[in-house]
C-alpha cells in the first residue's frame, strides 16, 4: 500500500491556492512529515487527502491510494485513519465500545469481537478498562484509546494532525514511539502534519515544507 | 461567609418564594381543585360527595374513545414525526448554515401565534384555498373540489398544524443542543472509521444530544396531546379530540358536566404523565438497543436518503407556514376573490374599517396582558438569575425543573381547577388573573431565553466593575443588563410572543369577558366571514412579530456605536 499525492492543492472558493501543487510518495510503513508555518493550510491538506474538507473547500490534483484515486469518494469510502491532537474519543460510549465502534465490520460474531477489543486493550496498556468512561483517564490512555479505535478498523492509510502536541515531554516521546512501532507494524503509509521538529526526525521518513514552497499571494 | 454570598442567599430565598407562591402552588391547588371536582366535590355547584360518578358519566360518554383515541394519535404522530423531520433537518445542513441564518430562518415560525398559524393553515388547504386554486387547472376542476381537507376525522390537518409550528422549535432546540458537542471533530472521527454521514448522526451525535433535548421534547409531546386552540381550528369536530371535548364540558350550560369534564382534566394528566415514562422507557430500549447496534460495528445502512427527505419536508413544512401567514393577510384585504384565481378581484380596506367595534378593543388587551405577564417574567427572571450569579453557584436539576413545571403540566389539566382557586381568593373574571395565569407560561420561556445568553457573559465584566468600586446593584444595572439589552429584549419579544398565543387561560380565568385577539380569533375561525377572522388573525401574528422587530432594532440604535455589542457578541 503507498499513498501517492500528485499536485495537490487546495483553495477556498475562488481565492488563490492555499500552497503551491504538492507531490509526494508515501510507501508503506514510512512516515512522512508536513511542516510549515500557522495557516498555510497544513490541517486542510489533511481535510482534502481524508476527505473532511468544510463546504467552499476544493481540492485539485490527485490523491492515489494503491493505485486508485480516491479523491472522490466519500470520507467514509477512503478508509484513512485521522489522529488529532485530542482523542476525540466518544463520551457516551464507554472505552471499550469506543474500539468496537472503530473495529471493522470483518470481525464477525460477538465473542470474536469482544476478545478483539479486549486484545487491542491490552495492546494500548489499558486492560481490564473497557467499561470505564473515557473522561476518566489520563491524556497519554486517551492517546492510546484513539490511536487503537482508528487502527482496528483496518485503515489503509493514516493521516496524523499533531498528534503529539497537547501531550507533555514525556508522554510525548513515549506515545510517539508507540504510534511509530504501530504503523511500522501494520506497514501503512502514514502522513503527519506537526509543528515540532523532533516529531520529523523521530520518523526518518521524507519531510516537506509547505511554508518554503513559492506560495502564490493572498492566503485563506 | 462574605457578604456578597449572603445577599445572594437572601436574593435566591426571595425569588425561590416567589417561585413557589406564583407558580408552583397555583399549579398544584389547579390540580388539586380538578382532582376533587373529578371525584364529585365542587362545592360552588353544591357538590359535596366524594364519588366515581363523575367518571362513569365520562366513559358514557358518546364518542369518548374515539376522542381518547384521536388525541394519542396526533399528540404522539405529530410529536414524532416533528423530532424526526427536524433531527433529520439539522443532520443534513448542519455545519452548512449559520446560527445567525437559521435563527432568522425560524423566527417567524417560532413568533407566531399557534391560533393564527392554524386559521391561515386552514384557508390555505381548504378547497376554496390556494392549493386547491393552483391545482385547478391541472385537475380540471371548474368549482372547488368537495373535499375534507381541514378539520378531517383523522385529524391530519391537525397533526400538520402541529408539525409547522414544533419542527421550528425543536430545530432552534436541537442547533442550540449542538453548539455545546464538537459535532465537526465527532463527524470527522466517525467518517474516518468508515461511518456515512447519516450513521455517525444516529450512533455519535444524537445519543449525545437527546440529554439536551429531552425536556424540550416533553414539552412539545405536553403540548400536542392536550391543545386546545389548534384542535378546535384544524382537528375533527365530531368527536374532537379529548381537550377539545373537555372544554366543549367544562363551558357546557349544564353546570353538572364539569364533574365529568374534570375526570376528563385528570385523564388527560395522566394520559401525559404515561406518555413520559413512555418516552423514559423509550430511552432504556434505546440505549441498549444502540449499544448492541454500535458493538456489532455495522457501516453498511445509508442514511443519506433519509436526511434528504427529511430536509425536504421540513423545507415544505415552512413553506406551508409562510403561505398559510399569507394567506391571512391576503382574506383580510381581499374583497371579490373568484375561484380558482390566485388573488382577489378587487381589494378592500372594508374589514380593517371598524376598529371601533371589534378589534381596537381586544388589540388594546391584548397588548396590556402582553405587557404586563412579559414584565413580570423577566423581572423574576433577572432576580433569579443574579441570585445565581450572587450565591456563586450552578442551577441543581430540580430547579431547572421547575422552571419547565408549567410546560409539562397539561394546561386542561390544571387551569379550571385554578380558576376555583381563583374565585375563592376573589381574584377570578379579572385582568390580574389573567395575566397571573399567562405569567405561568410566559416565565419558563423568558428564563430559558435568558439563562444562556446570561451566562455567557463574561464575568470579568462584573469583577472589573467591582474593583472599581461598584456594588452588586450598580454592577447589575450599570454593567450586566446594559451589555445584555439584546438578549433581555428577545427574552420579552418571546414573552410577548408567549402571551398573546395563549387561549386557554385566557378564556377560563377571564371568566367569558376578556376578550383577546387570540380568543376572538379562535372564535371566529369556524365563522364564514374569513375577511373579518383574517383581520384578527394577521393582528395576532403581527403583535409577536413587531415584539420581534423591535427587539431587534432597537439594540442596533442603541449600541449603533458599540460593536462588540452589536453583533452575536451580546446574544
Amino acid at each position: 500500500m503507498t499513498l501517492a499525492l500528485i499536485d495537490i492543492s487546495l483553495r477556498l472558493g475562488e481565492a488563490a491556492p492555499l500552497f503551491s501543487p504538492l507531490t509526494l510518495t508515501v510507501r508503506p510503513g514510512e512516515i512522512a512529515t508536513v511542516m510549515g508555518p500557522s495557516g498555510i493550510g497544513k490541517s486542510t491538506l489533511l481535510d482534502g487527502i481524508g476527505g473532511h474538507l468544510d463546504a467552499g473547500f476544493t481540492l485539485t490534483g490527485r490523491v492515489l491510494l494503491e493505485g486508485k484515486d480516491i479523491a472522490g469518494l466519500p470520507a467514509e469510502a477512503r478508509r484513512i485513519g485521522l489522529m488529532f491532537q485530542d482523542a476525540v474519543l466518544f463520551p457516551h460510549l464507554s472505552v471499550g465500545d469506543n474500539l468496537a465502534f472503530g473495529l471493522a465490520r470483518s470481525v464477525r460474531g460477538r465473542a470474536a469481537r469482544r476478545a478483539a477489543v479486549t486484545a487491542a486493550l491490552g495492546l494500548a496498556g489499558l486492560s481490564g478498562l473497557y467499561d470505564r468512561d473515557p473522561a476518566t483517564l489520563s491524556g497519554g490512555q486517551r492517546a492510546r484509546a484513539a490511536l487503537m479505535r482508528t487502527l482496528l478498523a483496518e485503515p489503509r492509510a493514516l493521516l496524523l494532525d499533531e498528534p503529539f502536541s497537547k501531550l507533555d515531554a514525556a508522554l510525548r516521546s513515549e506515545m510517539r514511539d508507540f504510534t511509530f512501532a504501530h504503523i511500522r507494524l501494520r506497514n501503512i503509509p502514514a502522513l503527519m502534519v506537526t509543528h515540532d521538529p523532533a516529531d520529523a526526525e523521530a520518523t526518518g521518513g521524507p519531510v516537506v515544507d509547505l511554508g518554503s514552497f513559492p506560495v502564490r499571494s493572498g492566503r485563506a | 461567609m462574605n457578604r456578597a454570598t449572603r445577599d445572594g442567599k437572601i436574593l435566591r430565598g426571595g425569588v425561590l418564594t416567589v417561585v413557589l407562591a406564583a407558580i408552583v402552588l397555583p399549579i398544584l391547588g389547579g390540580l388539586w381543585e380538578t382532582g376533587r371536582a373529578g371525584f364529585g366535590v365542587l362545592p360552588a355547584i353544591g357538590a359535596t360527595e366524594l364519588s366515581l360518578a363523575p367518571w362513569r358519566a365520562l366513559a358514557t360518554m358518546p364518542g369518548i374513545a374515539t376522542s381518547l383515541r384521536l388525541s394519542l394519535t396526533t399528540g404522539l404522530g405529530a410529536t414524532a414525526l416533528s423530532l424526526l423531520l427536524a433531527v433529520g433537518f439539522c443532520a443534513a445542513v448542519h455545519g452548512r448554515m449559520s446560527r445567525r441564518s437559521s435563527g432568522r430562518m425560524l423566527t417567524p415560525f417560532l413568533a407566531a401565534p399557534h391560533a393564527a398559524l392554524a386559521i391561515g393553515l386552514l384557508f390555505l388547504i381548504s378547497p376554496s384555498g390556494w392549493i386547491a386554486r393552483a391545482l385547478a387547472p391541472l385537475a380540471g376542476w371548474d368549482r372547488p373540489p368537495m373535499l375534507t381537507t381541514g378539520n378531517d376525522p383523522w385529524g391530519l390537518a391537525l397533526i400538520l398544524g402541529l408539525m409547522v409550528k414544533e419542527v421550528p422549535f425543536l430545530l432552534l432546540v436541537i442547533l442550540s443542543a449542538l453548539s455545546q458537542i464538537p459535532v465537526r471533530a465527532h463527524l470527522t472521527a466517525g467518517r474516518s472509521l468508515g461511518y456515512g454521514r447519516g450513521l455517525v448522526w444516529i450512533k455519535v451525535i444524537m445519543p449525545q444530544v437527546w440529554p439536551l433535548i429531552r425536556l424540550p421534547v416533553m414539552v412539545v409531546l405536553a403540548y400536542s396531546l392536550s391543545v386546545v386552540d389548534m384542535a378546535l381550528i384544524l382537528g375533527p369536530s365530531n368527536p374532537p379530540t379529548l381537550a377539545v371535548m373537555l372544554l366543549r364540558l367544562f363551558s357546557a350550560p349544564d353546570i353538572t358536566q364539569i364533574l365529568p369534564a374534570s375526570a376528563g382534566a385528570l385523564l388527560q394528566g395522566v394520559g401525559v404523565a404515561l406518555c413520559f415514562v413512555g418516552i423514559l422507557a423509550l430511552e432504556r430500549l434505546g440505549r441498549v438497543i444502540g449499544l448492541w447496534w454500535i458493538r456489532r460495528g455495522g457501516r453498511g445502512v445509508s442514511a443519506e436518503p433519509g436526511l434528504l427527505l427529511a430536509t425536504g419536508l421540513t423545507m415544505l413544512l415552512m413553506a406551508l407556514g409562510t403561505l398559510a401567514m399569507a394567506s391571512l393577510l391576503v382574506w383580510s384585504l381581499a374583497w371579490r376573490w373568484p375561484w380558482p384565481m390566485l388573488l382577489p378581484d378587487s381589494w378592500s380596506l372594508r374589514a380593517w374599517g371598524t376598529p371601533g367595534t371589534g378589534w381596537a378593543r381586544a388589540l388594546t388587551t391584548t397588548i396590556v396582558l402582553a405587557l404586563a405577564s412579559t414584565a413580570a417574567a423577566l423581572v423574576l427572571a433577572i432576580a433569579w438569575l443574579e441570585g445565581e450569579d450572587r450565591a456563586r453557584s450552578a442551577r441543581a436539576r430540580w430547579a431547572e425543573a421547575l422552571i419547565y413545571l408549567p410546560l409539562l403540566v397539561p394546561q386542561i389539566a390544571f387551569l379550571y381547577g385554578l380558576n376555583v382557586v381563583f374565585l375563592r381568593i376573589g381574584l377570578s373574571g379579572g385582568l390580574v388573573a389573567v395575566i397571573w395565569a399567562q405569567a405561568l407560561f410566559v416565565f419558563p420561556y423568558v428564563m430559558i431565553a435568558l439563562s444562556d445568553p446570561w451566562r455567557a457573559l463574561d464575568p470579568r465584566l462584573a469583577r472589573v466593575a467591582g474593583s472599581l468600586g461598584a456594588g452588586p446593584w450598580r454592577r447589575l444595572f450599570a454593567v450586566k443588563l446594559p451589555v445584555l439589552l439584546t438578549p433581555l429584549l428577545t427574552a420579552a419579544a418571546i414573552g410577548v410572543a408567549v402571551s398573546v398565543a395563549q387561549y386557554l387561560p385566557t378564556l377560563f380565568m377571564g371568566a367569558g369577558r376578556i376578550a383577546t385577539l387570540t380568543t376572538e380569533a379562535v372564535t371566529l375561525s369556524s365563522s364564514s366571514d374569513r375577511r373579518i377572522t383574517g383581520v384578527y388573525a394577521t393582528l395576532q401574528a403581527g403583535l409577536p412579530f413587531a415584539a420581534y422587530a423591535a427587539a431587534f432594532m432597537i439594540p442596533a440604535l442603541v449600541h449603533r456605536n458599540r460593536r462588540a455589542l452589536s453583533g452575536e457578541a451580546a446574544g
